[in-house]
C-alpha cells in the first residue's frame, strides 16, 4: 500500500510499504477513506519531537472502513463498518479509561518504558506519534491497523460525508475540550491563541458553549477571517499589542479564560526578544519548547481566571512566570484530548446540524500529493488552513 | 542516537517496500554539509587557535580566533536546523568577517603572507557557495503582502451564528436558577 513516511527532518515521502496484517485478537484493519494532516504533524516534520525512527508512518486523523477484525473484537466492531479512528489508542478498561481519561490510558502505549522514564508515568499510545507513545504506524495511509479496536473506534452513521466527520478523530474534540475545561460562563471574555485547525475550532467551541465574547489572535489573514466567519473579535500579533488590544477589548480587565491553540512552535518576533532566545536555545537543544503564549496569557488573563492549553509541548519550558501566574490565582488545565469523552455530544451536533466542520478545509488532494502538502500547509501557501488527503 | 535511545520499530509493522521521491533537494543537502564543515572549523578554531594564528602570521589573534570558531558553530547549527536559510544567511555574512580579519594580517612584513592568500582564496569560494545556498533554500513562505484568499462566510454553523448564540443564551438561561439556589446554600449573594 501506499503511505506517508518519515525519513528524517523535513523529509517526508510517499512510500509503497507492506500492507498492515492483525497482530493481535482485538485488532482490526481499515481501508482509509480520508485523513489529514494536523499542524501537531509538522512539529514532527521538523523533527522536534524526539523519538521518531526513518520508515515510521505518519497521521493521526483518519477515518475508513473496517475490512478485517480480529477474533477479540467481539462483535463491537464488523467489516463493513465506517468508523472515525481517534488519534489516541484507548483500552476502555484501565482505571483512567474507566474514568474518561482516554488519553492516558495506562495499557496502550506498548514502549511505555519509554515514556514512564521521559514523563514519570506512561500516557496513551497515539498513532503515528513518536516511539515516546507507542510507535504505532500512523493513518496517512491506504490501510490502518487499529489496535484495541473494540474500544479505539467512533462508529458514525451513513449519509454524512466524511468531511464533516473527519475531524472527530482529533481537532474538533481537541478545540472543544480546550474550551470545556475553560468552564465558560456566559459574561465570559475567551481569548485564544493560534487560528489554525484547532483554534477554529476552539472558537466555535467556545461560541457553542455560550462565550460572551471571542477573541482570537492570529497573524494571517486567512485564517484571521475565518475565525471572524465563526464569530471572533480578531487581533493580528504582528500589527497589534495582544497585550493592550486584550486591555482595551475587555475594560483593562483581562480576558477571563486563555486558551493555546499554538503549542511548542510559537511565532518567533524581533520585536518579542523572548522568542528570539527560546529559538535560539531550542535549535542549540537548551530549551525543548517555545512558551511564548503561555507567558503572555499568564500575565493578561485575569486573576482568578483559567488557561486551557491545547497546543502540543514536548519537554521543557523556561522563563515561566510563576509569581504571576501563583498570584493571580490562576488555573491551568492541558491534556492530550480525551477523544471518545466527547464524541456522542459532538456527533449529535454533527448530525444535528448545529455545526458542520468541515468549514476549515482548504485543500483535498490525493495521499500521493501530501509530501508536498506538508510544505504547503508549513509555508502557509495558498491560504492553507487544512489539507484532507484522499488515498 | 536511536540505539542509545534503545528505541526500535515493532517487529510486523508495515516495512518500505519501494521509496518514493524525496522532498530534499541538493541546495538542501549542500545547506547540511556547509553546516557540518562549520561546525567542524569553529570547534578546531575553538581548540586550537594557536595553530590558526601560527599558520597565518597572526599570533596574538588567539581570542578573536576562538570568538570566531563560536560564531561559526553557531551558523552551523543553525544551517543544520529549519532555520537553515537564515544560518546560511548568517554564514555570508561571517565569510566576510573572515575576510576582513585576513586582511588585516595581509602586511608587507607578515612572512606567511602566502597563506593568509590561500585563506582568502578559500574564504572567497565558501563564501560564493554560502552565498548561492542561501539563494536556493530560501523560504517559500508568500511575503506577508502576498494576495490571499479570505474565508470571510466559513462560519461553520450551518443554522447561522445567531441561532448557536440564542441557543447558548437559552441553555445558560436555564441553567441560571439552579446555579442560583447553590449560590444562596453558600451565603454567596
Ligand atoms: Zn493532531
Ligand atoms: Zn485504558
Amino acid at each position: 500500500m501506499k503511505a506517508l513516511v518519515w525519513h528524517g527532518k523535513e523529509d517526508i515521502r510517499c512510500d509503497t510499504v507492506t500492507d498492515p496484517e492483525i497482530q493481535d485478537p482485538r485488532d482490526a484493519i481499515v481501508k482509509v477513506t480520508s485523513c489529514a494532516i494536523c499542524g501537531s504533524d509538522l512539529h514532527l516534520f521538523h523533527n522536534f519531537i524526539p523519538g521518531m525512527l526513518p520508515g515510521d508512518i505518519m497521521g493521526h486523523e483518519t477515518m475508513g472502513e473496517v475490512v478485517e477484525v480480529g477474533s477479540g473484537v467481539n462483535g463491537k466492531l464488523k467489516k463493513g463498518d465506517r468508523i472515525v479512528v481517534p488519534f489516541t489508542i484507548i483500552c476502555g478498561e484501565c482505571d483512567q479509561c474507566r474514568r474518561g481519561n482516554f488519553s492516558v490510558c495506562e495499557t496502550t502505549n506498548r514502549k511505555r518504558h519509554l515514556a514512564d522514564k521521559v514523563f514519570g508515568h506512561t500516557t496513551a499510545g497515539l498513532f503515528g506519534y513518536t516511539h515516546l507513545t507507542g510507535g504505532y504506524p500512523g493513518g496517512q495511509a491506504e490501510y490502518l491497523r487499529v489496535p484495541f479496536a473494540n474500544a479505539t473506534h467512533i462508529k458514525v452513521p451513513a449519509g454524512i460525508p466524511d468531511e464533516q466527520l473527519l475531524f472527530l478523530s482529533d481537532i474538533f474534540p481537541t478545540g472543544w475540550q480546550a474550551a470545556v475545561q475553560c468552564d465558560i460562563e456566559p459574561t465570559d471574555t475567551v481569548a485564544i491563541w493560534g487560528c489554525g485547525p484547532v483554534g477554529q475550532m476552539a472558537i466555535r467551541s467556545a461560541i457553542l458553549l455560550g462565550a460572551n465574547q471571542v477573541i482570537a489572535i492570529d497573524c494571517l489573514p486567512e485564517r484571521l477571517s475565518m475565525a471572524e466567519a465563526g464569530g471572533a473579535t480578531t487581533i493580528d500579533f504582528e500589527t497589534e499589542s495582544v497585550v493592550e488590544r486584550l486591555q482595551e477589548l475587555t475594560d483593562g480587565k483581562g480576558p477571563e479564560k486563555c486558551i493555546d491553540c499554538v503549542g511548542m512552535e510559537s511565532h518567533v518576533m524581533p520585536s518579542l526578544p523572548d522568542t528570539l532566545l527560546d529559538r535560539a536555545k531550542q535549535m542549540v537543544m537548551a530549551e525543548s519548547d517555545r512558551p511564548h503564549v503561555l507567558r503572555e496569557m499568564i500575565y493578561v488573563c485575569r486573576p482568578g481566571g483559567i488557561i486551557s492549553v491545547a497546543g502540543v509541548y514536548s519537554g521543557l519550558s523556561d522563563m515561566l512566570p510563576m509569581g504571576a501566574f501563583m498570584n493571580k490565582g490562576l488555573t491551568m488545565r492541558t491534556g492530550q484530548t480525551h477523544v471518545n469523552r466527547w464524541t456522542d455530544d459532538l456527533l449529535r451536533r454533527i448530525e444535528e446540524g448545529e455545526i458542520d466542520p468541515s468549514f476549515v478545509i482548504t485543500h483535498t488532494v490525493p495521499l500521493s500529493e501530501g509530501p508536498e502538502m506538508y510544505q504547503v500547509f508549513r509555508d502557509k501557501r495558498d491560504s492553507c488552513v487544512k489539507v484532507v488527503l484522499k488515498p | 542516537m536511536f540505539h542509545f535511545s534503545n528505541i526500535v520499530r515493532t517487529k510486523g509493522d508495515p516495512k518500505i517496500v519501494e521509496g518514493g521521491p524525496s522532498l530534499k533537494q541538493p541546495a538542501d543537502q549542500l545547506a547540511r554539509a556547509l553546516g557540518w564543515f562549520s561546525i567542524g572549523l569553529g570547534v578546531f578554531e575553538l581548540f586550537a587557535p594557536r595553530r590558526v594564528t601560527e599558520t597565518l602570521g597572526m599570533e596574538g589573534h588567539e581570542t578573536l580566533v576562538r570568538a570566531f570558531g563560536v560564531r561559526e558553530i553557531l551558523t552551523g547549527i543553525m544551517s543544520l536546523s529549519v532555520e537553515k536559510n537564515a544560518g546560511l544567511w548568517a554564514r555570508v555574512g561571517g565569510d566576510g568577517l573572515d575576510a576582513a580579519a585576513l586582511l588585516s594580517g595581509l602586511t608587507a612584513d607578515n612572512p606567511k603572507k602566502g597563506n593568509i592568500a590561500l585563506a582568502l582564496l578559500t574564504v572567497g569560494g565558501i563564501a560564493a557557495l554560502d552565498y548561492r545556498t542561501a539563494q536556493d533554500t530560501r523560504p517559500q513562505r508568500p511575503p506577508r503582502d502576498a494576495r490571499r484568499k479570505l474565508y470571510p462566510r466559513r462560519s461553520g454553523f450551518p443554522k447561522g451564528i445567531e441561532s448557536v448564540r440564542t441557543a447558548a443564551r437559552q441553555i445558560a438561561a436555564l441553567a441560571r436558577p439552579n446555579e442560583m439556589k447553590q449560590g444562596d446554600a453558600r451565603g454567596v449573594p
